[in-house]
């Protein structure tokens, strides 16, 4: 009874979910609407993003390259030239709004209302500017394998785990060029510290760890930010993310893990968080008080970083590709071969 | 570019088409198989849409000797395929009476060597059906559960769009006993779908006189394009080889594996025929196996074990998981773990404080990583006293007991290859005294009552000795009380402080010999002891105070130390 109780109130909790969504929709000002060339089974990816021009070049490129077929992506109130630099581009669909990044829940009413207006039925990839996707085979195989493959496998998620990459020294050391590859600089990664717990009303992974926990965290880790994310999904008008992409409703959808002692197929978010770029941000988001729990991770960071900015240790691991993360346990190729 | 025609027409060799998907690619493949002189009969499914069917008929155009099959709409696991084969396989024989050969493939199979190796290696071969046929009985290899089922049965729901009604309709049938009646004289086989069958067997089978009857009977058997060729040839064929000719490997789910452009060395080495199934965007293994290739015919035989071995090891990582691992994929529920941690490792109990180097000694003579207490209450005293130990793990104690087993199984994952062993005692987390308690890998020695040697050196308040013995003492006896008993699963070795002394050297070489196995080597130089004058009054001190000091064994109070140790400070004793 209890159970469909339970049941019954993340069903309401979606539905809530999508109307906020669509409520939400409102807020959104479209800037170039593209979408009209998307063709069925083209691999979306969503963004919301504020300030990230010089990131901007390399993201697209990358993901172009892995096989996105289109770009759908929120603009909140930049001034530094993203806005005007995105709608130029010939894959990209835009929206911006000057409205409140904490008060759409981070952004996520935002993307939900778009993932239902303009993915069903596709595999939609939702990532922030600094976050770069690894998956099994990445370097052979572009992202329509991957896709076509879990289509086939019936999955209709994908798991890819957070890795905060850091440089060695300060993180400020080396400035990170427009166009660059971030990992030229933050190359660096921990490659066993994570803590795994499992949510047990929506069934993901809760994952912290990572230089984070180790460098910020080390007196309240259970403050650490979450590292488990659920990029990549078959999307269904009624799915809804929940928290980030931390975890999606239905809860059928966290499931990306194993719990019979085997291994499904998983992937890895690099995260270029940590460049020179970093102090600049987290000042300026300790200023806007627009994220998360009051900010309380920026300003643990800021209070680090005035510091001593050098993540880096004796047992960083540098590197080099999918297959170095696959041997290390932090993403694993399931039973793809 | 391609000259046509590119092989010399040789009729003998004919395929049947089954095309469904991805029409660019089966249109590409079958005028490879139709270039390479195989007339050719293709059967493109109903679901197919008529524009998509008329591009695939205009590719085709033009090119000689490729017939079309009634088009019927085939659903995977039912009768159709097989009805839309034998139609297929009718008109074959009945246009190409030179054929001596049917071939059956699917529009996502590739050809991997120049067809002319293929005829060959058929012509010396001219009475012999390839058909996988495996007795029903005796196989194994049936995914979901439904071997003999599939012939008993009734299966009116789709597997894949009513699974609900599907195993629902299976369990009630079991429940009321339903058995059908399979027609005499047959014996089920079941198989790989894709045959090689002789012309002889192929025609003995379309025009059996029972075949009315057979065809009734597997029109409702489950998936009968695995079963029934391989059944009914095992009734007419002369000389049945039961493999296939075509590489197709399937995974834990019975879901066929895919090759990608990565594969490409892997399938030119395997030197089989047909391989399926290939990713329809595998541009390179396209453009690389539908090259007419004039080489010299050879006649090597198929040998497909270096792809059995990859998809063996990806259904292993599938199904069993590296042992010891927790991550994002892979979150063992309690009691599925096959196994808590990755490799052995060895706790030791009591023996830095009857040794005073006994870390920095047991790290020299076994070459282990030897860490302080890890599960200390301050923090994990990591070798060296380092902050940060592999793969980042931080000796912060809030961390580390934010989820002490997952630090434990990183700790062991991340320095798998080299030998962990870490000190605990009665002050530690009592947590972890439990998690070592149930892991098998775990190598657990103990000398009880030695947590009482650092209270006798202390020069605290005599009080505040008694009251942490008492703790410490009362906190020892239970975690030895959980070590004795029967749901310990870890490996254990206790002695009292009083054994232990007794024969000090004999039960450092079976530790030691415990860590490196291999080495076995005397042991040439023994741990500093701890300085144990007045050690026996220390604990008639603390009986007189009323706190009986009992896990450490007998000492008597007028300071007799074993005699066979050396005394703190003297040369290390070479034993003999």
């Amino acid at each position: 009874m209890s159970k469909l109780l339970e049941a019954y109130r993340l069903r309401v909790r979606r539905k809530r979910k999508l109307l906020r969504a669509i409520r939400k929709r409102r807020e959104l000002r479209s800037v170039a609407d593209r979408t009209r060339e998307i063709r069925p089974g083209d691999i979306l990816c969503f963004t919301t993003l504020r300030n990230e021009r010089i990131r901007l070049s390399y993201f697209l490129r990358y993901y172009r390259d892995l096989g996105v077929d289109h770009f759908l992506m929120i603009d909140n109130a930049s001034d530094d030239g993203s806005r005007e630099f995105l709608a130029e581009q010939p894959d990209v669909s835009l929206w911006t709004t000057p409205h409140s990044y904490k008060r759409s829940d981070f952004g996520t009413d935002w993307i939900n209302g778009l993932l239902r207006r303009h993915a069903h039925g596709h595999w939609a990839l939702v990532v922030d500017v600094d976050e770069f996707l690894v998956y099994p085979f990445c370097d052979t195989r572009p992202l329509g394998a991957l896709v076509d493959w879990l289509d086939a496998s019936s999955m209709r998620s994908f798991g890819a785990m957070l890795l905060d990459m850091y440089p060695k020294g300060p993180i400020d050391a080396v400035p990170y060029r427009a166009g660059q590859d971030p990992f030229e600089i933050a190359s660096w990664f921990d490659s066993g510290n994570y803590m795994l717990e499992k949510n047990p009303v929506y069934r993901n992974l809760w994952i912290q760890g990572g230089p984070r926990m180790r460098a910020f965290f080390g007196d309240n880790p259970e403050r650490a930010p979450a590292l488990n994310k659920i990029p990549l999904v078959k999307w269904h008008r009624g799915n809804a993310f929940v928290e980030s992409t931390h975890m999606l409703l239905p809860r059928g959808l966290n499931l990306v893990y194993d719990q019979w002692g085997g291994e499904r197929i998983s992937g890895c978010l690099l995260h270029a968080k940590f460049l020179d770029t970093f102090r600049e941000k987290a000042r300026e988001e300790l200023n806007r008080r627009q994220h998360y729990a009051n900010s309380h991770e920026y300003r643990a960071y800021h209070e680090r970083l005035s510091k001593d900015s050098n993540l880096w240790n004796q047992w960083s691991e540098k590197y080099i590709n999918w297959r170095q993360l696959e041997v290390l346990g932090l993403m694993s190729k399931g039973n793809w071969a | 570019m391609k000259l046509f025609p590119a092989a010399p027409s040789d009729p003998s060799l004919g395929v049947i088409l089954l095309v469904h998907s991805s029409l660019a690619r089966a249109a590409q493949v079958a005028r490879h198989w139709a270039e390479s002189g195989c007339p050719l009969v293709i059967h493109v499914d109903k679901a197919v849409s008529a524009q998509e069917h008329a591009e695939f008929r205009r590719a085709l155009a033009g090119l000689p000797d490729i017939l079309f099959a009634p088009r019927l709409r085939c659903e995977w696991g039912k009768w159709s395929i097989v009805r839309a084969t034998q139609a297929a396989a009718e008109i074959m024989l009945e246009s190409f009476p030179e054929v001596r050969h049917v071939f059956l493939a699917s529009g996502s199979c590739l050809p991997l060597r120049p067809l002319a190796d293929l005829r060959a290696y058929l012509e010396r071969r001219p009475q012999t059906d390839f058909i996988e046929s495996a007795n029903v009985e005796e196989v194994p290899w049936i995914v979901g559960g439904l071997g003999q089922e599939r012939f008993t049965l009734r299966f009116p729901f789709a597997w894949k769009k009513q699974r609900r009604f599907f195993d629902a309709h299976v369990r009630l049938q079991r429940r009321l006993g339903y058995c059908r009646r399979i027609p005499e004289g047959i014996v089920p086989h079941i198989g790989s779908q894709w045959w090689c069958l002789t012309r002889r067997t192929l025609t003995a089978i379309l025009e059996d006189p029972r075949r009315r009857e057979y065809d009734r009977y597997f029109s409702r058997v489950w998936i009968p394009d695995e079963s029934y060729f391989q059944t009914m040839a095992r009734l007419h064929a002369r000389r049945l080889e039961s493999r296939s000719l075509t590489l197709a490997k399937f995974d834990h789910q019975g879901k066929p594996h895919m090759f990608y452009d990565d594969h490409l060395q892997l399938l030119i080495r395997s030197k089989c025929f047909v391989a399926r199934k290939i990713w329809p965007k595998a541009d390179l293994l396209y453009n690389t196996f539908l090259q007419t290739r004039e080489s010299q015919p050879c006649p090597s035989e198929p040998n497909p074990n270096p792809i059995d071995k990859l998809f063996a090891s990806a259904r292993e990582r599938r199904v069993r998981g590296r042992t010891g691992l927790y991550m994002q994929s892979r979150f063992p529920a309690p009691g599925r773990e096959n196994g808590l941690t990755c490799a052995p490792y060895s706790v030791f109990e009591g023996f830095s404080d009857l040794f005073t180097d006994f870390e920095t000694w047991l790290s020299r003579t076994t070459g282990a990583r030897v860490h302080g207490h890890l599960f200390a209450r301050h923090g994990a005293e990591f070798e060296g006293g380092q902050d940060v130990f592999a793969g980042g793990l931080s000796s912060s104690a809030a961390v580390r007991d934010r989820n002490p087993r997952l630090f434990l199984a990183s700790l062991i994952w991340n320095m798998r290859g080299e030998h962990q062993a870490f000190q605990y005692g009665p002050d530690d987390s009592p947590e972890a005294g439990h998690l070592i308690a149930q892991d098998p890998n775990a190598r657990i020695s103990v000398i009880t009552g030695a947590w009482a040697i650092p209270l006798f050196h202390s020069s605290l308040n005599f009080n505040v000795i008694r009251k942490i013995a008492a703790l410490r003492q009362r906190a020892e006896a239970a975690h030895v009380d959980l070590l004795r008993s029967h749901a310990t699963r870890a490996r254990v070795r206790i002695w009292s402080l009083a054994e232990f002394m007794e024969n000090s050297m004999e039960n450092l070489q079976i530790i030691a010999d415990t860590i490196s196995p291999r080495a076995m080597r005397k042991l040439t130089e023994a741990p500093r002891l701890a300085n144990l004058a007045g050690f026996g009054k220390f604990l008639q001190d603390l009986k007189n105070h009323g706190m009986h000091p009992y896990m450490m064994g007998n000492f008597p109070p007028d300071n007799i130390q074993p005699i066979r140790l050396r005394p703190s400070g003297a040369r290390p004793r070479i034993m003999k």
